[in-house]
């Protein structure tokens, strides 16, 4: 069988023991438990009221036309559902409403909460959660920057929030202008030649670009070529995508110093090659030196090279990965221009492409016409403008929500800016890779200097001591941990990226708690084994959760046996 | 009845022509906990060393290979509801499946309990 | 640059640290042929946040805002009332700048949220189990497909004319791919579905019946024949919900017997925003909780005891099962989830109620107004908040005539399903509680003039 590389070993957690004085409610002053909304709503609250349209409502409005007045009125759950036709109308059949006879009659069992006990449900909840905005949050490869909040204004603005996508092209110029010029940054920063907006989040991105892989292949009569080489060290999503796309997924082998191994790439390359996806930066935080090179090989060979642009931040404004050969690259606009993570999504993936593979991408897309018109290219004139495309993806035209903030970032930062931004990420990672090597193995820091993020490996803890002691007791320190057991190619793997938007000071803080948690897991400090000792849970019970599944809430068996 | 076990740490006990298949209890102690694990159909013809079982903990999914070829007779029914077994009892009531060996002779390349344990302490 | 906090003297001390003469010496393993000499050439410099914001006002204003003229838009996405409660809460920082909850522990915020959307999405879609989210409809649509396949190990999909032509689309793309093969077919302009042509389609290559539910003409018809059809021939039923203020009218699909119920979410807390980002529903019945793609969130306790939430099931995804996954999304809509979750709260089941009955309420008022429109007839027996009209001449053009005249009519049909004569003069005209009667007389009025 094969066995888990990552060096990770599940297991219940132990118990903490008492805990230091009980509270009647349980709470411990600002740490407030809050039950589920199933637990404390109702089918009779409701946080909202209605009152049936009428005129003069909606005052913002020009007037047009005139028309009689109906009466304001509260609307109750119990307004007629039945309404017969006028006549005029197409008639519904004889005992038929014009729900087709299918109204609900069951109850739904959705609860309902007062506005003000709303806002307190959800206000106790969200201090439960760690964020960007109360402290350094250095996921490695995830790229947890400060949220610019005009971005979050921007994307409010009516004009953007408030506009249907299926609008007549000519009242939304405005919105297809946000992807147009969008479109334009992301290529020029990136030396390429057309980009693919639509794709929802990285991974779509992925599936994207390798779609788009697939579909000029065959056009070139080559569908033969099954093969796409991805490095051991590749996020999961690489393997998966291509996979997903109907390819085999052979592993690249990487040097001792972290990087693809060219030669053995080189040796490996031939008429059955699709593809190779590399991160560039690599998931260990190290810039691919022969990127370059590789690109060459995989072309003289009549494949194409996709890179996994997560890392992008990393060299926006200092590197174009045109200039390397990269022929597709996602980029997440959630990682390197900030559009918010907002606990897991929602994300954004517009795919840059080269000259050989923009014929290929979906649709829709816009274009900028001569006369400065901006025109959406979609499915009926596809055939003309788009031939090749290999479809669509999703519905509708992308994550406008994300264009506007990433945009409203991209224009606040200025060409200038965003190469400092990933000096400022390179300088600071650097800055925690040479303060902390000392103390923590860094498998690859005689090897130069890293990118934007800096790996550790859990070499030299005590006997019993793994990365996920060292990461559950920085909770109690204050912050969230790194990313921990990624990339798969460093035991027991500490990938830390600070990110730009942090302060010399608040890095030092940072150094100074990881270096101290990191000596405790040398000296065998038994307190680590049970930490977090200060978050609002302590470490939860993965195995019993995967065991037997709890998705939903049901009510206690005792409560629905007295219902019954 | 003789118990054999491969590399990869899968063991088979074979009883006549059938033999019954599981991981060692030092694969279980690499995994930590189990909590789900997929064993094959009855009827299915397995190569030796094809992908045959899954084993997951809350962290990883791992394949289990066929440690020799043959049909499967019987998925172990007790681990669909208690994938722990696997942890508790590992090279016994936390076996994954029975087959019928098509042929023995692949026995051979296999290691014995003894031949497995120097295996293991090198690791 | 206010974004940045280090300054040139932090930079200086921290090159030191580092022992690097200057930060291109951390770049010292990009190529010296491939390293820019200075910002990228012909791009704008850093702009204050005035500047910024003055650009990007200008651009917002050159579109037509939905709620400053009469709207009758849909077509997979509506325009709804969004309480100001839910904009404030999901822009709490620990909310918006939180990532994935991969520590539970300093993450039950979203958890526990994940954990009741999650309940509240099964609820409404009448499924057992549902996840923590997709990226829109389109794209769960296809992943149910693809999860049929998987569970019946069959690859023909039938999908009903009724179905949203761009989740066809997505879905014609996908099984490009994965050979699928799918069966499809525009909508005719009558009152009735296609079921009866579905159910005789079935047979025993079929992994699932794909119908949307109101459909894309606003249609709604009892799936329980569908259901049974599926269940004798061992396909599965998907029903797809894009507009799911409807089930606080109509029955749920999980109800009538559909085994995975996918829908967008869009409708409820998430606002229109010009096509995403949106939040796709994925509900489906327990036994086939593994082979669901998405994130899961489940309940468990911590070492103390306590009850907690965790991220569950992760092993049939892409960061552990790499090329063996259920799927390669590596992400839900978090925060639209939130937002959905929150008005949802909000309403309850009273005020969903409430809501549906008022939209359903509207829409009658509004398709008896329009149907005496000189021209006008309306296709639909029954719907729910959206229905279609045959406009006796091409739509697609008045269409752009009242949008000049300000007034946003519809969708055209043509616009839908390019090409498609049959359908050309079709317009699909959606009603939902924020359009007034005088919105309703405003483009009665204006169709009377215009089809004159």
């Amino acid at each position: 069988m094969t066995i888990n590389q990552s060096g990770w070993k599940p297991t219940a957690p132990a118990g903490r023991g008492d805990a230091a004085g009980t509270t009647f409610t349980g709470n411990k002053a600002l740490m407030l438990e809050e039950p589920l909304i199933f637990e404390i709503g109702d089918d009779q609250t409701t946080g909202v009221d209605f009152i049936l349209p009428a005129r003069g409502e909606g005052d913002r409005r020009p007037q047009a036309g005139g028309g009689g007045g109906s009466p304001h009125g509260a609307a109750s759950a119990e307004a007629p559902l039945h309404h017969p036709a006028a006549p005029g109308g197409a008639a519904p059949r004889a005992g038929e409403d014009r729900l087709g006879g299918l109204a609900r009659t069951a109850s739904i069992g959705l609860p309902g909460l007062s506005e003000p006990e709303t806002v307190r449900h959800y206000t106790r909840l969200s201090r439960q959660n760690y964020a960007i905005d109360l402290g350094l949050f250095p996921l490695g490869s995830c790229t947890m920057k400060h949220n610019p909040r005009l971005n979050e204004k921007v994307a409010r603005l009516p004009g953007f929030a408030d506009v249907h996508p299926l609008q007549p092209v000519d009242t939304v110029q405005g919105a297809l202008a946000v992807i147009n010029e969008l479109a334009v940054w992301l290529i020029k920063l990136t030396g390429m030649y057309g980009v693919a907006m639509s794709p929802k989040a990285g991974a779509h991105g992925e599936l994207c670009g390798i779609l788009c892989i697939k579909a000029a292949l065959e056009k070139r009569g080559e569908g033969h070529r099954k093969v796409v080489l991805v490095p051991e060290s590749a996020h999961g999503t690489n393997p998966a995508t291509a996979a997903f796309a109907g390819f085999t997924v052979e592993d690249i082998p990487a040097t001792v110093d972290g990087r693809v191994d060219l030669a053995a790439l080189r040796a490996r390359l031939g008429p059955d090659i699709a593809a190779v996806m590399i991160t560039n930066p690599n998931t260990c935080g190290l810039f691919e030196r022969d990127l370059k090179a590789i690109s060459d090989a995989v072309h003289a060979a009549g494949g194409y090279v996709y890179c996994d642009g997560a890392n992008f931040n990393a060299i926006v404004g200092k590197v174009r990965p045109g200039d390397l050969g990269v022929d597709a690259m996602h980029i997440n606009l959630h990682k390197t221009f900030s559009t918010p993570h907002g606990g897991g999504g929602p994300g954004s993936g517009p795919v840059v492409l080269s000259e050989a593979l923009a014929p290929f991408g979906p649709l829709p897309f816009t274009a900028r016409m001569a006369d400065g018109h901006i025109a959406l290219i979609e499915e009926e004139t596809a055939g003309d403008d788009h031939p090749d495309t290999f479809g669509r993806m999703t519905a509708f035209h992308g994550q406008m929500g994300m264009f506007t903030r990433a945009l409203t970032y991209i224009l606040s930062h200025g060409a200038d800016g965003l190469q400092q931004v990933a000096e400022d990420a390179v300088l600071n990672a650097n800055y925690v890779l040479r303060r902390l090597e000392d103390t923590l193995d860094a498998p690859f820091a005689g090897s130069g200097p890293c990118m934007h993020e800096a790996i550790f490996s859990d070499r030299g803890l005590a006997p019993g001591f793994s990365t996920i002691d060292i990461a559950k007791a920085l909770i109690d320190e204050g912050y969230h941990p790194m990313t921990m057991y990624f990339p798969l190619v460093v035991h027991g793997a500490m990938l830390v990226e600070p990110t730009e938007t942090e302060s010399k000071a608040a890095l030092d803080q940072f150094i100074g708690a990881l270096r101290s948690v990191a000596e405790r897991a040398k000296a065998g400090d038994a307190a680590l084994k049970t930490a977090p000792h200060f978050a609002p849970r302590a470490r939860l019970d993965e195995t019993l959760a995967a065991r037997k599944p709890v998705l939903v809430w049901k009510p206690p068996v005792a409560e629905a046996q007295a219902a019954e | 009845m003789s118990r054999y076990f491969t590399e990869d740490h899968e063991w088979i006990e074979v009883e006549g022509q059938t033999g019954t298949v599981g991981i060692s209890d030092y694969a279980q102690g690499q995994l930590g906990d189990i909590v789900f694990v997929e064993a094959p159909d009855s009827g299915r013809s397995l190569g030796k060393g094809d992908e045959a079982a899954v084993v997951e903990s809350v962290k990883a999914a791992s394949d289990v290979y066929a440690p020799v070829s043959g049909t499967v007779t019987e998925g172990n029914p007790a681990l669909a509801d208690e994938p722990s077994l696997v942890n508790s009892d590992p090279e016994g009531e936390g076996w994954f499946f029975k087959l019928t060996l098509s042929d023995p002779s692949e026995l051979e390349s296999l290691m014995d309990e003894t031949a497995y344990a120097a295996f293991v302490a090198k690791l | 640059m206010r974004y940045l906090p280090l300054t040139p003297a932090d930079r200086s001390e921290m090159l030191a640290v580092i022992g690097a003469s200057s930060i291109d010496d951390l770049f010292v393993d990009v190529p010296e042929a491939a390293r820019l000499d200075g910002p990228v050439h012909d791009l704008p410099l850093h702009a204050s946040e005035l500047a910024v914001e003055r650009h990007m006002t200008a651009l917002a204003r050159q579109n037509t805002v939905a709620g400053e003229v009469p709207f009758f838009l849909g077509a997979g996405a509506y325009r709804h009332h969004v309480p100001a409660t839910v904009d404030h809460l999901i822009q709490r920082g620990e909310f918006l700048t939180a990532y994935t909850p991969y520590q539970p522990e300093i993450a039950q915020g979203t958890l526990q949220m994940l954990f009741e959307f999650q309940t509240q999405v099964a609820r409404l879609l009448g499924t057992d189990v549902a996840n923590a989210s997709m990226y829109d409809g389109s794209t769960a649509c296809w992943e149910a497909i693809g999860m049929a396949r998987r569970i019946t190990r069959r690859g023909k999909a039938i999908l009903s004319s009724g179905l949203h032509p761009h989740y066809v689309s997505v879905a014609r793309t996908m099984a490009r791919y994965t050979g699928d093969l799918l069966e499809t077919g525009a909508p005719a302009l009558t009152a009735d579905t296609d079921l009866d042509r579905l159910i005789a389609a079935i047979d025993a290559d079929t992994s699932c019946v794909v119908v949307q539910y109101p459909d894309i003409l606003g249609r709604v018809a009892d799936l329980t024949p569908l259901a049974e059809a599926c269940q004798a021939n061992k396909a599965l039923l998907i029903a797809v919900v894009t507009e799911p203020v409807a089930l606080g009218a109509l029955r749920a699909p999980g109800e009538m017997g559909a085994d995975i119920v996918v829908g967008e979410g869009q409708s409820i807390g998430v606002g229109l925003q010009f096509g995403g980002p949106y939040v796709g529903l994925f509900g489906c019945k327990d036994k086939y909780v593994r082979q669901m793609p998405g994130r899961l969130c489940g309940e468990t306790v911590d070492a103390d005891g306590r009850r907690g939430f965790v991220l569950t099931l992760s092993t049939r995804e892409q960061h552990i099962r790499r090329e063996k996954a259920t799927s390669n999304i590596c992400t839900n809509s978090g925060l639209c989830a939130l937002a959905f979750s929150i008005h949802m709260t909000l309403l309850g089941e009273k005020g969903l109620r409430g809501l549906a009955a008022i939209n359903h309420a509207a829409a009658c008022r509004a398709a008896d107004r329009l149907a005496q429109v000189p021209g006008v007839r309306v296709i639909n027996r029954a719907f729910f908040n959206e229905f279609t009209l045959d406009l006796g001449q091409e739509a697609r053009p008045i269409v752009r005539t009242l949008a000049e005249r300000g007034v946003l009519a519809g969708v055209s049909l043509g616009r839908l399903y390019p090409g498609e004569a049959a359908l050309e003069n079709g317009l699909v005209v959606a009603v939902t509680e924020t359009v007034t009667d005088e919105d309703v007389e405003a483009l009665a009025t204006a169709l009377t003039e215009v089809l004159a």
